[in-house]
This record gives C-alpha cells, sequence and structure tokens, in this order.
C-alpha cells in the first residue's frame, strides 16, 4: 500500500530490539562474554595447547603459572593426574554450551507445543496438561532430576533429557498464558473468519506473538541447565571423568581443596562467569522485550 | 472465601494423585530387578526370590500393586528401607529436624540481609550503591553454590581454622536429642561448648544455603519498593514531612512486603534443592544428603517414598503461601 510505504521508516524489530538492549550496560558486557564462551566452545581443541585428557605424569599438580613452582608450559597449572588445566577449561565450555542448547531447544519446542495444545484445545486437555505440569513442578527440580538420572544411568545425555523434562513446565505456563491472552483478540478473530485453520492459528498467527516472554525464559534456562548440570556432575551422576566437564571437574578435585586451590577454584569460577554472563543478557533481554517495562 | 478456599484445596488433590502415581512408577521403571539389588553381592535362591517377589507384591497386576500402594501412603506406610530395615517413614522424620533447621537459619540470613540490601537498593536507584548490590545479587543468583560451599571451606576452614567442615556438632559432645534441633538440644543439654560449636558447625551451610535465597529477595524487595514507592500515597507521606526512614521503612515496605512474603514462601523447593548439594558437601545429617545416598544405594523404597514426601511438603507450602496470599488481597480470590 502506498499510504505505508510513504510513512517515515519505522526502525526495524531488531534495530529496536538492539536500542533498548543497549541501554543495559550490564547486558551488553554479558553479551560480550558470551560471545567469547561461544567463541571458545567452537574453537576449544585448535586453542587449547593440550589434548583434555593428555596426562603429563612428571608435573602433577603444578601451580598457576604466577605461583612459586608454576611455569608458563600449564598457565593454569595441572591436575592430579597432571592434566592441563586450561585445555581442560576451554573444552569443557564445549559440554556446557552443548548443554545448554540442547535443553532449551528440547524443553521449548516440547513446552511451547503442549502450551500451544492447552491453550487452543478443549478444557479437559488443558486440565489434563496443566495438572501434569503442576505435578513436575511439586518436584524440587535438582531431585527430580537427580532421580531420574538415577533410572536412565548417569552420563551427560541423561542429564540433558532430565534437565529438559524438569524446566518444560515453565515453558508450558508462560506459552498456555499467552495463548489465552491473545486467543481473543481482534487479529486472530478475523483470521479465524478468513478460514485459517488451526495448525496456522497456531503457529502463524498466535505464536509469535507470545515469544517474547518464552526468550526471556530461554536465556534463563539456559543457565539454569548449565548450573543442574554442573551440579549432577559434581554429585557424580552427570558427565563421567575423564570428561573435562566444569561439574566433573570440581567433584574430582573435592579432595584436593587444601592442598591445591587452583584445581577446585578455575573450574567453580568457569561456571559462575558463564552463568552470570547468560543472566545478565537475560536480564537485559526482559527490558528490551518487555514493552510494559520499557522506558520506565 | 470459602469457595476460594475448598477450590484451592481441590487442585491439591489431582497434584497429590499424580505425585503418588510418579514415585510409584519409579521404582518399576528403574533399571535391575529391585529384589535382586536387595540380595546383594551373595545372591538368593529362586525360593527365597518367589517369596520375596510374593511378599513385596511384585506378581500381583500393575493397578493392584499401585492400589496397595496408594493406601499404604494414606495410612503413612511408606515401606522398608532395603538397607537398614527401618521403615522410611521413621527415616525420613528421624533426619527432618536437620534438614528444617538448616533451613530456617538459611532463610533467616537471607532475610535479614536480603531485605535491607533490597530496601536500600531501591532508595538509592540508579546511585553507587544500588548498582553495587544489585551486582552482587546477580552475582550470588548466578552462583554454583557447590563450588561456593567449596570456597568458603578453602578459607575459613583451610586457611583461618575458624569453621568446622561437617556435621551438626563436634563429636566430643554427647546427650540424647530431645526436639531434633541441635542448637536446642545443646543448649537443653548444659554442656559447657555445646551450643558454640553447634553455631560453629551452622556458620558455613547456613551462607551456602542461603545465598541464592538472599539474592532472590534482595532483587524481588528491589523492583516491589520501586513499584511502591512511585504511589501517589507516599508522595503524600514525604509531603507530611515524615523522615526519610519512616517513609521507607514504616508506609512503603510495608506494603512491599506482600510480594516478598510470596517469593519466601515459594522458595521452599529451592532451598531443599540446595539441601542436597549443602548437605552432601557438609556430610550435614539431613534428608537431601539422606535421598542423594539412597541413590546410589539403590535402596529403592526410601528414594520412592522420600520424593513423595519432599513434593507434598513443597505443594502443602505452596498452597499455604496461596490461601494466605488470598486472605491478604482480597483481589485473587475472585478469580
Amino acid at each position: 500500500m502506498a499510504e505505508t510505504a510513504a510513512a517515515p521508516a519505522r526502525p526495524s524489530a531488531l534495530a529496536e530490539f538492539w536500542y533498548y538492549f543497549r541501554e543495559n550496560r550490564g547486558a551488553v558486557i554479558g553479551l560480550w562474554f558470551f560471545a567469547v564462551f561461544v567463541f571458545v566452545a567452537i574453537f576449544a581443541p585448535l586453542i587449547a595447547p593440550y589434548d583434555p585428557t593428555e596426562q603429563f605424569r612428571q608435573s602433577t599438580l603444578v601451580p598457576p603459572a604466577w605461583e612459586e613452582g608454576g611455569s608458563w608450559a600449564f598457565p593454569l597449572g595441572t591436575d592430579p593426574l597432571g592434566r592441563d588445566m586450561l585445555s581442560r577449561l576451554l573444552n569443557g565450555a564445549r559440554y556446557s554450551f552443548f548443554v545448554g542448547i540442547v535443553v532449551v531447544v528440547v524443553a521449548a519446542s516440547g513446552g511451547i507445543l503442549m502450551g500451544l495444545v492447552a491453550g487452543f484445545g478443549p478444557r479437559w486437555l488443558d486440565t489434563i496438561i496443566m495438572r501434569f505440569m503442576d505435578v513436575i513442578l511439586a518436584f524440587p527440580s535438582l531431585l527430580l532430576a537427580l532421580v531420574l538420572v538415577a533410572i536412565l544411568g548417569p552420563s551427560l545425555t541423561n542429564a540433558m533429557i532430565a534437565i529438559a523434562l524438569v524446566l518444560q513446565p515453565h515453558y508450558v505456563r508462560l506459552t498456555r498464558a499467552s495463548v489465552l491472552s491473545e486467543r481473543t483478540k481482534d487479529y486472530v478473530i478475523s483470521a479465524r473468519v478468513a478460514g485459517a485453520r488451526l495448525p496456522r492459528l497456531m503457529f502463524v498467527t498466535v505464536l509469535p506473538n507470545c515469544l517474547a516472554p518464552i526468550i526471556v525464559q530461554a536465556a534463563l534456562s539456559f543457565s539454569t541447565a548449565i548450573l543442574d548440570a554442573a551440579a549432577l556432575g559434581f554429585l557424580g551422576m552427570g558427565a563421567q571423568p575423564p570428561t573435562p566437564e566444569w561439574g566433573t571437574m570440581l567433584a574430582e578435585a573435592r579432595e584436593f581443596i587444601l592442598r591445591a586451590w587452583w584445581v577446585v577454584t578455575f573450574p567453580g569460577l568457569a561456571i559462575l562467569v558463564t552463568v552470570l554472563a547468560i543472566n545478565l543478557m537475560g536480564d537485559g533481554l526482559r527490558d528490551a522485550l518487555d514493552p510494559k517495562l520499557k522506558r520506565s | 472465601m470459602i469457595r476460594f478456599f475448598l477450590s484451592r484445596l481441590l487442585t491439591f488433590v489431582p497434584t497429590f494423585i499424580g505425585v503418588t502415581v510418579i514415585s510409584f512408577a519409579f521404582i518399576r521403571v528403574l533399571p535391575g530387578d529391585p529384589i535382586i539389588v536387595m540380595a546383594g553381592e551373595r545372591g538368593m535362591t529362586q525360593e527365597r526370590y518367589d517369596a520375596l517377589v510374593k511378599q513385596y507384591g511384585f506378581d500381583q497386576p500393575m493397578l493392584a500393586q499401585f492400589w496397595d500402594y496408594l493406601t499404604g501412603v494414606l495410612q503413612g506406610d511408606l515401606g522398608q528401607s532395603f538397607v537398614t530395615k527401618r521403615p522410611v517413614w521413621d527415616e525420613f522424620f528421624a533426619l527432618f529436624p536437620a534438614t528444617l533447621e538448616l533451613s530456617i537459619c538459611a532463610i533467616i540470613f537471607a532475610i535479614l540481609i536480603g531485605l535491607p540490601a533490597g530496601v536500600i537498593a531501591a532508595v538509592n536507584r540508579g546511585k553507587f550503591f544500588d548498582r553495587l548490590l544489585m551486582s552482587t545479587a546477580l552475582v550470588g543468583y548466578s552462583m554454583p553454590i557447590f563450588w561456593w560451599a567449596l570456597l568458603l571451606i578453602i578459607v575459613f576452614s583451610g586457611n583461618l581454622g575458624w569453621t568446622p567442615v561437617s556435621g551438626r556438632i563436634d563429636l566430643i559432645y554427647f546427650f540424647d536429642s530431645t526436639t531434633g534441633f541441635m542448637l536446642i538440644d545443646s543448649l537443653l543439654s548444659g554442656q559447657k561448648g555445646a551450643f558454640g560449636s553447634a553455631v560453629r558447625h551452622l556458620i558455613l551451610p547456613t551462607i551456602v544455603l542461603g545465598t541464592i535465597p538472599l539474592a532472590v529477595i534482595a532483587r524481588q524487595t528491589r523492583s516491589a519498593m520501586l513499584e511502591v514507592l512511585s504511589e501517589d500515597y507516599i508522595r503524600t507521606a514525604r509531603a507530611k514531612g515524615l523522615t526519610p526512614f519512616r517513609v521507607n521503612a514504616l508506609h512503603a515496605l510495608r506494603n512491599a512486603l506482600i510480594p516478598v512474603v510470596t517469593v519466601i514462601g515459594l522458595s521452599v523447593g529451592t532451598l531443599l534443592a540446595g539441601a542436597i548439594l549443602t548437605e552432601t558437601i557438609f556430610s550435614w545429617p539431613g534428608i537431601g544428603k539422606w535421598m542423594v545416598d539412597s541413590i546410589f544405594r539403590r535402596d529403592y523404597p526410601v528414594v520412592q517414598g522420600g520424593l513423595l514426601l519432599i513434593a507434598v511438603m513443597v505443594m502443602a507450602v505452596n498452597l499455604t503461601v496461596d490461601l494466605l496470599y488470598g486472605l491478604i488481597n482480597p483481589k485473587i480470590r475472585s478469580r
């Protein structure tokens, strides 16, 4: 239409988003850290000086380079088996990143689908789905994940499945709530009158307008997934040694905490910095995407 | 009002049945035959095996087994531990006070620091203090608490030698447990130094378990305060010439507290999940450590019963918070 084309160029959705996101300095810092994290996760084997499982038997528990007795051959020291800490930490980023992506994709796609079905479906189906989600939410998430992994057998894959299952109800609730508020709006009714079928109504008409809270939730559950996977690894129910997963590394290092601070400090610091960066980003996303909070 | 209470209570029933189904299903889905696990490495004869299958009712149809389980649960019978042969119910309530004591201390710690921090941040919105406090809160919120526990052990137990690393009290003190709460029992025992020892054992676990609730409370208090501070009645209070402390602490905080109290109530699940890690690290003899140990020992009845009891507890607390909220805020009731 001619009128709309002549109107002054409205900033694209992305540009508008970036405008608000940029205002939050913490979020931008978080984004930078996250970018570094993703880079490390992808290129870890190329950056890391050694193989993460290579054991230097002559140099076990070497302190970091700046400490007395340290050497620049192992910048962050070595662990009790003589493996290079830096190489293990860099490779550990891969596992955390992988866990985050897989958990968010599985939990979000399953949760969104169920939320849409609950929101659009008949009343009885809605009740069944939502009561079932209440049941999952009644268990403390880490405990449920722990028991699930005990059933499935301890491994990183099973830990991811368990965490995804535990985080799913949040997506179901969010999606259903947005669907219920959108469903009666004029644009949905007009689409329905124009003859759009149910799948089109669900995925093309309504879903894009429900995405804002879901994206924020995705960022939050990315960090929860990393934390929970590390906690499971720490309890011996996640990735198994010698995998350089950060939580598993901490579990292996536990008995050395009073003798070699670096084997404990660095993996935990890696978890903290990553989770913090993602949470900072999540706060920024929420501010930028939530129209109610804009400019408040 | 009564209708509101009844409708909330009614939603409790299907959730309870669902929770029972899930905890019942676990023992049947777990890989490995529980009877064989119970026999251990010695193995057992076929006759004994058959007898045990009959004793535990594993030869019955699934629905009959579930019915037996459900009626047992409603009568407080959660089965016996494979390992200790004691009823799960008894074990749970013997260990529960330890977790409760730790959780109460953690939540008090979180409130004592989190609430003032949130208020100070809101009053100084956008200034240095606000940024400092909120950055710290976000770090606390992102903290892997199992690592945080190890760091605190390195500094306070290793380097400074101030606090013990594990347990609830030094082994030199011995007295009968009357309440199950070590702080109270040690005072009642009248033994010199016992109370101090109990306190020193509590400090690190309390900090570790309280860290995430503290961060959540601080953030929630700040945002609730900000909302309230822009209200007209606050402007009126300021215009009346009340001191800033009176305005902030008495007028604003009182109304900001409603969402904060909800958050505190709903953090029970977080506390119990945190207790799993905290108790494992500090060898704290509570239900979190009990669950982890049982999972590793494949003590299925304990895992099953513990899961159910914890879930019911979380549900009960959530329901109470919900009902109380309805009591305070009439708007909720009419929905």
